[in-house]
């Protein structure tokens, strides 16, 4: 029986816990959700470095007089550098970074319902992982297909098709088995009390993405297998000389790729509903409304694919039911944008990190989603169709959305993982260079689409040369600010002062344990009598 | 909550998940096969003439005998006869290599008559045949993946009854096994009428 | 604290219907696949393939209502779950048909 926790800190903190088995075992053989989660952020944070130098690469690639690429290299760069930040990065990062390490501990639980399971689908990530980077050197070399395998051309080329897509089956299934391990821990692990409408904010983000994680996984699976298939045994069904149809490929590729990109945003935006009310000190506006605007979001932005697909071949009819759908979709998000800045609103705002954060994810999330509109209506979408415009809507919602969400995470909960705090005014010098970096990247984007910039080109007309410029000296900005954020957290992991076990004030139940955790959250579990956002109510402890 | 009901439904709640997934799995080839049949009418109830009729029926009832085996030694279990329960999840194996002979010689007679995919045969039948077949071999090999995988399941289970490491209070894993199984039978259900009952 | 179900409980007994049930609904099965087979062979052309499916449909139902117990299930969110997965394929292929179909 480990040591019980108390407040005093006499407590063995959960990862110098002694459990069933020594040194690295105790890490690879770990069921603890804290752990567990701890093997998810090690691994993403390397894949998340891994894909930020490809594209800096890639920009100084697109710098004149600077090709250190050959077009093949630049086609297995973007393709690269899609595949680990949508399967190995963006898609994973907060359900298994922070729904293992807090999911069970904000509803009062012990742990996640199937911890083995769990652990298996940290296997299950790093195999992935392995066999698409044992793709990209062996045969036949890096895919050079973009993230999306479309085909025919990922039925013709010469590389490692099969060995990649494979690898996206087995990320799949691991995002899958998350997905079943979140529902059902939420629906029978909660505190007594604990009823659905006083979980806090990011469980409901949590469980929302779980359903969509459930639901439009296993369509990736197939089509990931039917690539295969049609690679090795030529059966025919995207050939079009075999009678196949390879518009059909895409409606099945983004009948899951769509609800992902909901997949990597709700549970940011989940997160984003439980820090506004603790840096304003003041009840969510509109609880309910924000709940079930992320199931809105899982299931109408389950209908929209085919908003990828305007002038691939698809039918004008279709084209007119998937926008109207499109457009459907943002009135979910625009109804939780409101509610945090109604939360706000008359507020006592405390200005810390994860607020700024918090604040840039809405004014950057709403950029992308705004120019997602124009991708989404029928007429502009011929135009800025597979142009720089999509690159920079697309990170403006995933990066300026779901990175800033993820960042606003880190230096939330960074304290509780911990036991430490960050060095605060360097972690705002250090996103205000990532903010501004971010625009100067991206920005110019939007521009340089509209005015007719292909995207995954290599190269480009000369009148294009003033805005790419802007773009990588941007990127380099950008990155020399994500540089000084990791240098900061490393730095307050070895170094900081010790952190209490409420730095910000929280009022859910992460913030009553002691920074960091001992391996049994709670030595017992609480009983829950009031909302999670209830600053006035709030008795010292539980 | 019941502490020990409470493990028992999270088991439970959590196979039925899986189970929704693998359906959605299947969904993704009968979305394909939709659309393929929509536009090759003909091709395909050619293709299906091509299919024994009565090999397919056979492993129709086949499974559905096996999903009733494997619910008799649930059931058994429950009432207390695990060595009863044994017989019958030995049973459900039994029919289950049963199904995958039936199914293997219906291959490799394809086989034999130049149906295999990317076959020059195959490739010089009408456009919608070939896709038939691709359909047909894509989702019953799937489907025949999925009734290996059930033995193994059911094999570790049927040696668990044995030992007496499941037991009429702790079923749980059986039950779930189960369930699995007779997701099994279902996609067959439906694989059935859609390859071998094209008229 | 485990969360697995591997610690012994007193005899729950026996949950959903009785053996002999089982065997009634085993015998329904066969008898709708011989049904369904009747039916094909009998060249009904379009509206074979609404009967045949529909007699799949029914044979699924009696799979998961009587040998998956889901007549018999209490907890709220097993019962919702085939609706759901049902009504998602209907919609991806609903979707997918509404371009196929207008091309």
């Amino acid at each position: 029986m480990p040591e019980q926790v108390t407040h005093t800190g006499e407590y063995v903190p959960y990862f110098l816990h002694k459990g069933k088995y020594p040194g690295a075992l105790s890490w690879l053989l770990a069921t603890d959700h804290k752990r567990i989660g701890l093997l998810y952020m090690v691994c993403i944070a390397t894949f998340f470095s891994t894909a930020v130098v490809i594209g800096v690469i890639m920009r100084i690639n697109m710098l004149p007089g600077h090709a250190i690429l050959t077009p093949q290299q630049y086609n297995a760069a973007f393709t690269l550098h899609g595949i680990i930040m949508v399967f190995l990065v963006v898609i994973p990062a907060v359900p298994t970074i922070f729904g293992n390490f807090f999911l069970p501990i904000l509803i009062g639980g012990r742990d996640m319902i199937f911890p083995r399971l769990n652990l298996f689908t940290w296997y299950l990530f790093v195999f992935g992982a392995v066999l698409a980077m044992v793709s990209v050197f062996f045969g036949g070399g890096a895919v050079d297909t973009g993230w999306t395998f479309y085909v025919p051309f990922s039925l013709k080329t010469t590389v490692n098709v099969p060995l990649a897509v494979f690898a996206v089956f087995i990320l799949g299934m691991s995002s899958i088995l998350t997905g079943i391990n979140i529902v059902t821990t939420v629906h029978q692990l909660r505190a007594p009390g604990m009823g659905f409408f006083k979980m806090p904010l990011s469980v409901w983000g949590f469980y929302a993405t779980a359903w969509v994680q459930i639901l439009a996984t296993p369509i990736i699976g197939i089509t990931m297998l039917l690539v295969v298939m049609e690679r090795l045994f030529g059966i025919g069904v995207f050939d079009p000389s075999k009678g196949g149809d390879p518009l059909l490929y895409q409606h099945l590729f983004w009948i899951y790729s769509h609800p992902a990109v909901y997949i990597m945003i709700l549970p940011a935006m989940g997160v984003i509903s439980d820090i506004f009310p603790v840096f304003s000190r003041k009840n969510i506006y509109g609880y309910k409304m924000i709940a079930f605007s992320s199931l809105a979001i899982a299931s109408v932005g389950s209908l929209v694919w085919g908003h990828h697909m305007y002038v691939s071949g698809q039918s004008d009819t279709a084209g007119i039911i998937f926008s109207f759908l499109t457009f459907l979709v943002a009135v979910p998000s625009a109804i939780k944008v409101f509610n945090w800045l109604a939360t706000m609103y008359k507020g006592s705002i405390q200005v810390e990190p994860p607020f700024l954060y918090a604040l840039s994810f809405i004014f950057l999330f709403s950029i992308g989603g705004l120019t997602g509109l124009f991708l989404g209506a029928l007429s502009p979408n011929v135009q800025l169709h597979n142009t720089y415009f999509v690159v920079g809507h697309f990170h403006y919602v995933i990066f300026g959305g779901m990175g800033f969400g993820l960042a606003a995470a880190i230096h939330y909960w960074f304290p509780k993982m911990t036991g430490k705090m960050y060095n605060k005014p360097t972690s705002v010098v250090a996103w205000l260079i990532v903010f501004v970096g971010f625009n100067i990247f991206y920005f110019p984007m939007f521009i340089l689409g509209w005015e007719g910039m292909p995207r995954r080109y290599c190269d480009y007309l000369p009148q294009f040369t003033t805005l790419h410029q802007v773009a990588s000296i941007g990127s380099f900005i950008m990155v020399a600010g994500l540089v000084l954020v990791a240098i900061n957290l490393a730095r307050g992991l070895v170094a900081g002062a010790k952190a209490e076990a409420n730095p910000w004030g929280g009022a859910t139940l992460e913030w009553t344990l002691p920074s960091p955790p001992g391996h049994e959250d709670f030595e017992e579990i609480p009983v829950i009598t009031r909302g999670p956002y209830e600053f006035d109510k709030k008795e010292t402890g539980v | 909550m019941n502490d020990r009901e409470d493990a028992h439904a999270g088991g439970r709640v959590g196979i039925w998940l899986f189970i929704s997934t693998e359906i959605i799995l299947f969904g993704g080839l009968f979305l394909l096969y939709s659309m393929y049949r929509l536009k090759n009418p003909v091709d395909f109830h050619a293709g299906s003439l091509e299919l024994n009729r009565v090999l397919g029926t056979l492993n129709t009832v086949i499974l559905i005998t096996c999903s009733l085996t494997v619910a008799l030694g649930i059931a058994a279990l429950e009432r207390g006869r695990p060595k009863q329960s044994a017989w019958f999840v030995a049973a459900t194996i039994a029919c289950a290599f049963g199904f995958l002979i039936v199914k293997a010689f219906e291959w490799t007679a394809k086989f034999h008559h130049g149906l295999y995919p990317n076959a020059p045969v195959l490739l010089s039948l009408p456009k919608g045949e070939n896709l038939f077949f691709g359909l047909y071999y894509m989702m019953t090999g799937l489907h025949g993946i999925h009734v290996l995988v059930g033995i193994g399941v059911l094999s570790v289970m049927l040696v668990r009854v044995l030992r007496g490491t499941i037991t009429p209070g702790n079923p749980i894993y059986l039950v779930n096994s189960g369930l699995y199984w007779h997701l099994v039978d279902m996609i067959w259900i439906f694989l059935f009428p859609l390859f071998y009952l094209i008229t | 604290m485990d969360a697995h179900a591997t610690r012994e409980m007193p005899n729950a007994g026996p949950q959903g219907p009785g053996m002999r049930s089982y065997v009634l609904v085993w015998g329904a099965l066969i008898l709708l696949t011989a049904t369904t087979v009747a039916v094909a062979g009998f060249n009904f052309q379009k509206i074979a393939i609404i009967v045949c499916l529909g007699i799949a449909a029914i044979k699924s139902t009696l799979v998961l209502f009587f040998f998956m117990h889901l007549r018999y299930e209490r907890r709220l969110i097993i019962k919702l779950l085939m609706p759901i997965a049902i009504a998602t394929l209907a919609i991806f292929i609903g979707l997918t048909f509404s371009d196929v179909i207008t091309r």
